[in-house]
């Protein structure tokens, strides 16, 4: 028996399994899948968490019941990757492979921040990129009198790169809500040039910022968190002060990737952009957040990355050439408060256009523009992406490469 | 898209000024869109910028820990060369696109 093996049973790992298991023969190939938890989190979710707009038991499942049943499913911590070997060790066994695909995804690294984790973190410093964070923010939210809040990114690059301006957008309207908005004073906080870094972008929604009265501080390299002043500190010794600091720590690859020597200086690991095999070991394969890919790590581009990989896999096996097809397509939705959202569609070259999705001049969503459809979108994400992204079932009429009909590619021109 | 004439030159600059093709830059060309920004170039800065001109041709994305690791400047050195902006000044110095999010 050859066998494939598949570490981590998140987004990307959860779709291999599943899109790979029907296609191998059972009597030729094993398939098995290593993850350290019980329960496969809805990350998407963790954005509302914090707004009571989700519950817990809406943003997670058990991994395994996710799972292909003719996959073996191992719970076990992942030590190190031995390429040269093959092989690859666990808590308490080492287990060989034929090919390996490595979806162990990215995670909060606040160590990496000095005084991120001091006195005042879970205190009046949050995440909201873990479960035990964004839950630990849903309680400090509910009674918390107001002040200023501050949302901040540490460094690029972040999965998810609009949690974080999303994260801003619904305070506005929870706050609002609460009949308290004139108590809370909101701050973005970015080391990037802007909140909108793309000119398509900044010209379009800008006016976001402004309605929604949000602060923005650009071009803010974080240096340290002054635990005793409640403030945050550049390198230029610019002093932001807050009440409640949300905060998006550095993102990095798992520290097993260090372990086994495969990664970049966030433990990414170097993977080629296009058929998404590893650059140092030809039977190692990178999928999801786990890459160096300049794509945005998400959960769609996962997804799609998910069917250029399947076919390529099946043709590595079978000795063919691999296909260069993925072409950095991302497909998100945007929240942006008072039950509306944007809908973006790009990829590595293309800025996100104008038009309509998935079908040109019909839509029925609307790229780069706020709507209520496009909040039901958002929502409707979920139910998507438990019955029909992490079964492998392809999203009708939304292709793993970007489509160009019914979209306006000059802004100008509009 | 558009044609510009910097330091004699004719080159392709995007709507916020960044050079199209890094293979169009040249020390003048840097000099003169540092001029712009209010920063005169040292021999620090261009070490800087060959450095992350480097990188960029490798097809590593610009990050200030990266710079920040790179034994040329620290992160505050960085930020003393290229003040109040440094991955913006210093990548529109350098010829090369602006590190961006995805909107
Ligand atoms: C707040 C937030 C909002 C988001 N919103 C969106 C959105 O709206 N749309 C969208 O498309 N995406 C969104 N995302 C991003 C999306 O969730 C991720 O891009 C996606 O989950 C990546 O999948 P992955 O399989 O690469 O990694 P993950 O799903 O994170 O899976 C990695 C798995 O590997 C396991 N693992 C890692 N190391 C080890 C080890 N040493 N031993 C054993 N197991 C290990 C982990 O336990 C985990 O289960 C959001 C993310 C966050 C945090």
């Amino acid at each position: 028996m050859k066998k494939l093996l598949i570490l981590g049973a998140g987004t990307a790992g959860t779709m291999m399994a599943n899109h790979l298991r029907p296609k191998l023969r059972s009597n030729e190939w094993d398939v098995t899948i290593v993850d350290q938890y019980k329960t496969h989190y809805y990350q998407p979710g963790f954005l509302f968490l914090p707004f009571d707009t989700y519950t817990e038991s809406q943003v997670k499942k058990v991994g395994k019941k996710l799972i292909h049943k003719k996959v073996n499913y191992i719970q076990k911590k992942i030590e190190k990757i031995i390429p040269n070997e093959n092989k690859v060790q666990l808590e308490d066994e080492t287990i060989n492979y034929d090919v390996l695909i490595i979806a162990t995804g990215s995670k909060i690294a606040p160590q990496e921040t000095q005084g991120l984790l001091g006195p005042l973190w879970k205190k009046d410093i949050f995440d909201f990129y873990t479960y035990e964070g964004a839950l630990a923010l849903r309680d400090k939210l509910r009674d918390w009198k107001g002040g200023k809040l501050v949302v901040h990114i540490t460094e690029m690059p972040i999965k998810c790169p609009v949690a974080p301006l999303e994260f801003a957008f619904l305070a506005d309207s929870y706050f609002r809500k609460k009949g308290m908005r004139d108590k809370v004073d909101i701050t973005y906080v970015t080391p990037l040039s802007g909140a909108f870094t793309k000119p398509t972008c900044s010209t379009a929604l800008a006016y976001l910022l402004e309605e929604k009265d949000i602060h923005l501080e650009p071009d803010f390299s974080i240096m340290e968190v002054d635990n005793n002043q409640k403030a945050i500190v550049d390198y230029e010794e610019r002093e932001i002060p807050f009440d409640l600091l949300v905060t998006v720590p550095t993102n990095m690859g798992d520290e097993l990737i260090e372990r086994s020597g495969l990664g970049d200086d966030l433990n990414f690991i170097p993977t080629d952009h296009n058929t998404l095999q590893s650059k140092a070991h030809e039977n190692i394969f990178v999928i999801g957040d786990a890459t160096d890919v300049p794509a945005s790590k998400a959960g769609s581009v996962a997804h799609f990355q998910a069917e250029t990989l399947t076919d390529n896999i099946l043709l590595y096996i079978d000795g063919y050439k691999l296909k260069k097809e993925f072409d950095g397509h991302a497909n998100c939705f945007i929240e942006t408060g008072n039950n509306k959202a944007l809908l973006i569609d790009f990829n590595y070259n293309t800025e996100p256009v104008h038009g309509t999705f998935p079908f040109a001049k019909i839509g029925p969503l609307r790229l780069l523009k706020e709507s209520v459809f496009n909040h039901w979108g958002k929502l409707a994400f979920r139910w998507i992406y438990w019955n029909m992204l992490l079964k492998g079932i392809a999203i009708p009429f939304v292709s793993r490469n970007m489509s160009f009909k019914g979209k306006v590619f000059d802004i100008k021109s509009k | 898209m558009e044609a510009k004439t910097i330091a004699g030159m004719q080159v392709n600059v995007n709507e916020e000024g960044y050079l199209e093709d890094m293979n169009q830059w040249n020390e003048n060309i840097a000099t003169e869109i540092a001029d712009e920004i209010g920063i005169e170039l040292t021999d620090k800065h261009f070490e800087v910028l060959h450095y992350l001109r480097n990188q960029n041709k490798e097809g590593v994305a610009l990050t200030i820990r990266r710079v920040g690791k790179s034994g040329i400047v620290d992160i505050k050195g960085l930020y003393t060369l290229f003040p109040k902006g440094p991955l913006k000044f210093s990548s529109k110095i350098a010829g090369i696109p602006k590190p961006t999010s995805c909107i």
